[in-house]
């Protein structure tokens, strides 16, 4: 835990390093793109709160002012699979936002999809000194909450404190000062596998750049995509991306949930590959120009020629009408939504008083998505575009960069994790120095 | 897995490692800096260190320099051709030609007009000049000479002074120039404005006035004809002047046969009367008191 603790806070530190030489990217490695941001910080003095809510709520403090794209390579369902071309791939993202940019980054932020995240729900209690919450009160009640045992071979990526409760108080935000007897905290932890992010992490330093912070990108998605309401009432974002669907669930402004189906564009790129006997690209090109998931009586007139080239005439001139494709597409669609439910339904997503669900990523473009996703999902669902942030260029406005964008926010205004708060007396060992400077402080 | 071995791809957009970090290096800004500024100006300052190192590569410079500079010298519309003296009598323009060293055509460059105005000017007869080079290639000179005010006598020269005391020219007789009054003694030069203020004062009997003499370069003397002298006070001295005037008018002073009027100390004026006239004057006292008749 120690371990784990000091290696975060050093992705803090980095972090604030990185704000104050005022310039960061943000690298969001998929399964079908690897996209680059470069932020610039103007520091936090240009905003004052004493302006008000300046424009975008704020978060206007940092602009894009490098942005690149590049097909994703040697990366499967999110997670690495080739790690010289993931190398390659990320040097050519990085190396164009750089170029856009203008300026040298040395500091990144990234996100991933895969890596099997899981959510653990973890609540600690304790009895305070005296009647008044401390700083150091609520590092105790963090540092007991018990840890479940997530395996071998994982590591923690995100453990927020979502809820405190002070006697028989709950849903207190910010505990300190307080009077009361007994401090209760829920803590939201998610986990991934270790093998994965060391392989990003890895990667990212063959590139000669330092990480400044991680996140999971349903988390991103979650931040960019949902609307302030609803992170507060309670909202589930459905990042459908390349190669993985993630799932973040969000109530009062923090991710209570996290999951991530295997499934995604890629899947549906294959299923007509397969089906209609051409190859990946020409697959991909059809499904991107063609795709839908409800087929109408015109679909059946409209013939989409599908070629090849093998010179055999009678099979580079073949032909499918789109109901025939949107055929092929929907049952994998179906497929992801359903899964998506099903882990909806296991966190328990019907007990939230708003159900809203956005579908955020690049597989929630197919045309009729939003039709067929509510008979899936229930009635409250809409498609999300990520919130627009200053100097963006227009291409990458879309869904398929919601993670981007809320790695953006996420850069610039982190939500507290455990780590960020202190390490609670009784960790440090017996004899350490500043566990005497501390006895000082709190005796004199 | 893909074979390690595997052939080049046709076109990889991904750029090499090396590349990569040679990118992020000339985004540095210190780098960056040091490439576009530092090195062309250690290049530039090195390779000038190195060429000016060599004596010949200097003297080769050197050379250059100052042949290019004599081309655009010599070009016609810069050599100045003749002299034009303005302002000045003919013997002084002589003067001037003579104490001026230039052999035209001479390139307008080399002329250096305050030099040669100091030139100019430390001629006696000059009190100022103005050299200017004027369109056309000429040397213009415009003079302005100075005045003779008086012939001034000293170890049997003649020289005339202007009004303040600075010598014009020497003078070799005295009848050359009759107009101007003559004074004498050593220091007469240094005291010419009160001169003239004494000639002025001295109008009414200008027809005696020979001539003013310094004495002990201290006060004046005014001379006239028949041997008589004025001989005036170091301070007040046009004042003394008219009174003796004033006197001469009241009751013919100078008209009697007198040598000297002295007038150096004012409280108490002396007269000095010519040996016959004491003689003449002692025996009208005899006669008076009637020695004569004894």
């Amino acid at each position: 835990m120690t371990d784990l603790y000091d290696t975060q806070r050093a992705m803090r530190n980095m972090r604030k390093a990185a704000l104050q030489r005022g310039v960061i990217a943000i690298l969001d490695v998929g399964t079908s793109k690897i996209a680059c941001l470069v932020l610039r910080f103007d520091g936090p003095e240009r905003y004052r709160e004493t302006d008000g809510v300046g424009s975008l709520a704020g978060q206007s403090s940092f602009r894009v002012i490098g942005a690149a794209t590049t097909r994703s390579r040697g990366v499967r369902l999110g997670e690495i699979d080739a790690m010289n071309e993931t190398e390659r791939a990320i040097r050519t993202a990085v190396q164009a936002a750089q170029k856009m940019a203008n300026v040298r980054v040395d500091h990144v932020i990234a996100c991933f999809s895969g890596a099997k995240p899981r959510s653990y729900g973890l609540d600690g209690m304790i009895e305070l000194h005296d009647s008044t919450v401390t700083e150091q009160d609520v590092a105790r009640v963090m540092a007991a909450c018990d840890v479940p045992d997530f395996g071998e071979g994982r590591e923690v990526l995100h453990a927020q404190p979502v809820n405190f409760a002070l006697d028989h108080r709950s849903g207190l935000g910010d505990p300190r000062g307080q009077i009361g007897n007994r401090l209760a905290c829920d803590m939201h932890l998610l986990t991934i596998d270790r093998d994965v992010v060391q392989n990003l992490l890895y990667a990212i330093k063959r590139c000669d750049m330092e990480l400044a912070g991680i996140a999971s990108s349903a988390y991103a998605s979650g931040i960019s995509s949902l609307v302030e309401d609803e992170q507060e009432l309670g909202a589930a974002c459905i990042d459908m991306g390349g190669g993985a669907t993630g799932i973040s669930v969000f109530i009062k402004k923090h991710m209570i949930y996290a999951d991530s189906v295997r499934l995604g564009g890629d899947h549906v790129t294959q299923d007509i590959s397969k089906g209609l006997q051409v190859s990946l690209g020409t697959a991909e090109r059809i499904k991107t120009f063609y795709g839908g998931v409800v087929a109408t009586g015109m679909d059946d007139r409209e013939m989409i020629e599908i070629g090849g080239d093998t010179g055999d005439w009678e099979h580079d001139r073949r032909t499918v009408s789109r109901a025939e494709l949107i055929g092929i597409m929907r049952p994998r669609v179906e497929e992801i939504l359903e899964e998506v439910r099903e882990r909806l339904d296991g966190a328990g997503f019907e007990h939230l008083p708003s159900q809203q669900i956005v579908l955020t990523g690049g597989a929630s473009q197919i045309p009729g998505l939003d039709g067929l996703a509510p008979k899936i999902l229930g009635n409250q669902v809409r498609l999300g575009r990520p919130l627009r942030v200053q100097g963006l260029p227009q291409a990458a406005t879309g869904a398929a960069f919601a993670s981007c964008v809320g790695l953006s926010l996420f850069a610039a205004h982190p939500q507290d994790e455990w780590w960020d708060f202190e390490m609670p007396i009784e960790r440090y060992p017996a004899r350490s120095l500043r566990r005497a400077i501390k006895w000082f402080k709190d005796n004199w | 897995m893909q074979s390690l071995e595997t052939a080049a791809p046709r076109r990889d957009p991904a750029p090499s490692r090396w590349a990569f970090r040679l990118h992020r290096l000339w985004l540095t800004p210190l780098f960056r800096g040091l490439m576009r500024v530092g090195l062309p100006v250690f290049a530039l300052v090195f390779g000038l260190g190195w060429v000016f190192s060599v004596p010949e590569n200097r003297d080769l410079v050197a050379e250059q320099i100052a042949e290019l500079r004599r081309s655009i010298a010599e070009r016609p519309e810069f050599m100045v051709k003749l002299m034009a003296i303005d302002g000045a009598s003919a013997e002084l323009a002589e003067d001037i030609r003579e104490v001026l060293p230039i052999d035209f055509p001479r390139s307008s460059f080399d002329l250096e007009l305050e030099a040669l105005q100091e030139v100019v000017e430390e001629l006696d007869a000059v009190a100022a000049a103005d050299l200017r080079i004027r369109p056309g290639g000429i040397l213009q000179v415009d003079v302005t000479e100075r005045i003779p005010a008086v012939v001034w006598r000293i170890a049997g020269q003649l020289e005339m002074l202007d009004a303040v005391g600075r010598r014009v020219a020497p003078l070799a007789h005295r009848s050359d120039r009759a107009d101007l009054p003559l004074i004498a003694g050593e220091g007469g030069d240094v005291a010419v404005p009160e001169a003239l203020d004494l000639i002025v004062a001295a109008a009414p009997m200008a027809g005696r006035v020979r001539g003013l003499v310094r004495m002990g370069n201290r006060r004046w003397d005014v001379v006239l004809d028949r041997d008589q002298r004025i001989l005036l006070p170091e301070t007040g001295a046009v004042a003394a002047l008219e009174r003796v005037i004033a006197l001469d008018h009241a009751q013919g002073l100078l008209a009697r046969d007198l040598s000297v009027v002295d007038l150096r100390n004012a409280a108490r004026p002396t007269l000095r009367m010519a040996p016959q006239a004491l003689e003449e004057l002692r025996r009208i006292k005899a006669l008076e008191r009637g020695d004569a008749l004894q």
